[in-house]
């Protein structure tokens, strides 16, 4: 066991020697890397922005089914009770004719000619409502079954009728085929990037290995394990792989930092792109953790695969 | 019935297809603690003899044991463990020219995880028995070829191997090197390690009056207890 743990230190102390040394034979490596890992962060916080901007929209969709003044509050609450059983059906709420009232001149207190034109009515023109709010906007099926039924639609308003929020949702369906074009980009560039480091770092670590060829082969003679002589060019270029992580975060970190007024000013549409900055920064060590684990990964891979023809035994007759 | 430290059988190494093999149903048995010289012309195959003991090479038929182990059943990640119980000394010393004399030597402990301590304490006594006690701090390059080829020849004893197989550890050195470096095998050898020499020095095998094997064409032409130089 002794043996074990001194060894894992020689290997580990000789790996970071000659990264030390190979500074510059490294810079490529780590530079292409950085570019792989950016690029990996930035699809995933675009990802979570996008999806943030459709659950959020999302759960502003409702269905509105507007009644009419004769419906009483038994018809109601049975209407309620059958659109609360259905699966698709998130919640279900009531608003009085009161109620509509009242929120209606909050929404429009500055508006003084609109609150006159509705007390010059004398009564309460809106009419009462139920909200329904659907789990996901695009599966309403059985709440339609429902409200298209003759003896529904009986108990609505004959002009206000139903609002699906049709504009929302197309909205949505908008922002939800651009996320799943920009995925499949992200993918594509991640394992395309992902693919030139490794080739890189792959022929970063043959040069190294070049360089050493005759310690490599006096290592050999003496009898060193083939983990021993590759031990060292693991550690060096999983190094890599964490300044290229270290590298990327502070880099998207910067660019946050930068632009942070600007973002929080400005709103593509209905797009929220501070959220990316909020996502970020929640996520942060989980995020670091991530792109050093895929760095680490990526660098040691690529130098397993360097070191294995070198490091073959002789085995022809 | 003594175990043999080396015994090959019926060797044969081709290289190619077609060629003349370079070793021919070679057989050879060396017992413990024996000092043997291989002779040869260049070319006879000496170098790949010796490098089929490291197992540097496989042979194309035949049987191979050294020091106990069945070269058949030797698996490739278990060659490190055989190299360890073989030293290995060479020509061209194959020193690591960034490293002192005293880091050479080490290098072949820290392979074998030794702690550094204990190192601290093995090496020095080493570099005693290659009278080169004081130079541990000196680089190959400050040494002449004699002292690289002893420090070499540390390297390859520091782990108390049972065989030394030293490959013209005195071709690129002048006569008084070269003795130095004899001597040191000669030593070697009174401690109990079995060695294995290959030279083309006749005043050395001469002088020395041990046991020569002589290699011509890829074959034995002699084996003799004793025995003077002769192609």
């Amino acid at each position: 066991m002794m043996h074990e743990i001194i060894t894992l230190r020689r290997i580990i102390h000789t790996g970071a020697v000659n990264f030390v040394r190979n500074a510059w034979l490294a810079a490529a490596a780590i530079a292409i890397m950085v570019v792989t890992l950016t690029i990996i962060l930035f699809s995933l916080i675009t990802n979570a922005t996008f999806n943030n901007t459709i659950s959020q929209i999302a759960s502003k969709i409702n269905i509105s089914v507007y009644l009419n003044d004769s419906v009483s509050t038994q018809q109601s609450n049975v209407l309620m009770s059958q659109l609360r059983g259905l699966s698709e059906v998130k919640s279900v709420s009531y608003i009085s004719k009161d109620e509509a009232l009242a929120e209606y001149k909050a929404a429009n207190a500055s508006n003084q000619s609109l609150l006159e034109a509705i007390n010059e009515t004398g009564g309460n023109p809106l009419p009462a409502s139920i909200e329904i709010n659907p789990i996901d906007p695009a599966k309403i099926d059985q709440v339609k079954a429902i409200l298209n039924k003759p003896s529904t639609i009986n108990l609505e308003d004959p002009v206000a009728g139903t609002s699906y929020s049709g504009d929302r949702k197309a909205a949505i369906d908008k922002i939800a085929s651009a996320t799943d074009v920009l995925r499949r980009v992200g993918v594509v560039a991640v394992i395309l990037f992902a693919f030139i480091s490794m080739l890189i770092i792959f022929n970063t670590i043959q040069m190294a290995i070049f360089n050493r060829r005759d310690e490599l082969t006096i290592m050999r003679l003496l009898g060193a394990t083939t983990w021993y002589i590759r031990g060292p060019f693991i550690v060096e270029s999983s190094m890599y792989g964490i300044c290229a992580a270290l590298i990327s975060v502070a880099f998207i970190d910067l660019v946050f930092l930068l632009s942070s007024s600007a973002l929080q000013a400005s709103s593509l549409g209905l797009l929220d792109i501070g959220y990316a900055n909020t996502y970020f920064h929640r996520h942060f060590w989980l995020l670091l953790t991530g792109q050093l684990f895929i760095g680490i990964v990526i660098g040691a891979v690529s130098s397993v695969i360097a070191t294995r023809r070198y490091l073959k035994f002789k085995s022809a007759k | 019935m003594i175990e043999l430290m080396i015994l090959l059988d019926r060797v044969t190494k081709t290289y190619g297809k077609s060629s003349a093999p370079a070793l021919d149903r070679i057989s050879l048995h060396v017992e413990p603690k024996e000092f043997v010289i291989v002779v040869g012309q260049s070319g006879a195959g000496k170098t790949t003899l010796l490098r089929l003991l490291t197992r540097e090479e496989r042979p194309t038929s035949g049987k191979i044991i050294v020091g106990g182990v069945d070269y058949d059943r030797l698996k490739d990640k278990d060659i490190p463990l055989l190299r360890r119980k073989v030293g290995v000394v060479f020509q061209d010393f194959k020193l690591l020219p960034n490293r002192t004399v005293f880091e050479n030597v080490a290098f072949a402990l820290e392979i074998v995880g030794m702690g550094n301590s204990e190192i601290r304490h093995t090496v020095p006594r080493v570099l005693d028995i290659v009278n080169l006690r004081g130079k541990e701090k000196s680089m190959p390059a400050e040494l002449s070829g004699g002292e690289r080829q002893r420090v070499a020849i540390a390297r390859a004893i520091v782990r108390q191997p049972k065989i030394l197989i030293a490959d013209e550890p005195t071709g690129n050195l002048d006569p008084k090197h070269a003795w130095d470096v004899i001597r040191v095998l000669e030593k070697i050898n009174r401690y109990g390690t079995t060695v294995l020499l290959t030279t083309h020095n006749q005043e050395i095998v001469n002088k020395l009056k041990r046991r020569v094997v002589t290699i011509k064409q890829g074959k034995i032409s002699s084996d003799r207890a004793n025995a003077e130089y002769k192609i």
